[in-house]
């Protein structure tokens, strides 16, 4: 992340992204796949470390090995194989959507993964149970503990979407976005930009 | 496929703002700081001792404070920032720390500051 200045002279903090330029790859129709799609690929790979299938997939469009490629639907604009898509589609001021895989945190406990506040105080002859769940439920009725009860357990490393981001800048030489705010995942991870 | 190294500090590196004077802690500076009321833009000379000036580079802010009619005022500046006319240094202090924090508490004789010659 890092901060550019808005016209009146606050500062934003932003992160930048760099989309495109994607190749379309194939396009799904509703005759043919029963949905309406693009496939887009970004990222070049090494052709020692494709398979052959994939560069036959790739030559169709006329370009070499990609390393990422996902489908996007509800384009509006009419895309045809071996069409680039780049930053330009995006304007300073547009908001987007923006998923990733979260930061993996591993095996965490209550408090740090659902917010909870820990079990009493630290004084009082207290030695145990700071970060504590605490109760998880009556006993004798219902016997049980109800599903869904809030846990520890493996925390991050999850898909998420962080919506409305409003787009602070866009760099079309260098194909750079500029978003308010913070998306998911660590630095150099891979996101997806969906308007 | 990348058409720059580093995106962040490309992005960091479109940042321009004025060219600033070297000052640092204990300096006395003017800061002439444009302000926008609607549409009518007008200057304001903010003057006192700077603090600190902290994280350097792209996102470097300098702190400076002052006594307005008795009460101490601080304000943070990003160093770059576009509203930033011009710094003038009014005078260099003789300090011996980066962080002037302890000018906060200080009275008196204590809040003074030597200025430097030369």
């Amino acid at each position: 992340m890092t901060s550019v200045f808005a016209a009146d002279g606050a500062m934003i903090p932003c992160t930048v992204l760099e989309a495109g330029p994607c190749v379309v790859t194939q396009v799904r129709t509703k005759d043919k796949d029963g949905y309406e799609a693009v496939q887009l690929a970004f990222g070049d790979r090494k052709e020692k470390s494709s398979t052959q299938p994939l560069i036959g997939h790739f030559k169709k469009a006329g370009t070499g090995p990609k390393a990422k490629v996902t489908e996007f639907r509800g384009f509006k604009k009419d895309l045809q194989l071996g069409d680039q898509v780049d930053v330009t589609l995006f304007q300073e001021g547009d908001t987007v959507d923006v998923i990733g895989e979260t930061k993996g945190k591993g095996f965490q406990g209550v408090v740090k993964r659902h917010g909870f506040g820990g079990v009493g105080g630290q004084t009082h002859g207290q030695h145990n149970r700071l970060r504590a769940p605490g109760s998880l439920g009556a006993s004798s009725f219902p016997s049980r503990v109800f599903k869904g009860m809030r846990m520890a357990g493996q925390t991050g490393n999850v898909r998420r979407t962080a919506q409305n981001l409003q787009i602070v800048k866009v760099y079309p030489e260098q194909n750079l976005l500029v978003v308010k705010g913070s998306v998911p995942g660590a630095n150099g991870s891979w996101v997806l930009v969906q308007k | 496929m990348s058409t720059v190294l580093d995106p962040v500090s490309f992005v960091e590196s479109q940042k321009n703002g004025t060219d600033l004077p070297t000052f640092q802690a204990g300096d006395t500076v003017a800061v002439h700081y444009k302000i926008r009321e609607g549409n009518k833009e007008r200057t304001q000379v903010f003057q006192g001792v700077v603090l600190q000036r902290r994280n350097p580079g792209s996102n470097e802010t300098f702190t400076v404070r002052k006594i307005s009619n008795g009460i101490g005022v601080e304000r943070i500046f990003p160093s770059l920032s576009p509203f930033i006319e011009k710094v003038d240094v009014v005078s260099r202090g003789v300090v011996r720390r980066a962080r002037l924090f302890y000018l906060r508490a200080a009275k008196g004789k204590k809040a003074r500051i030597k200025t430097r010659i030369g």
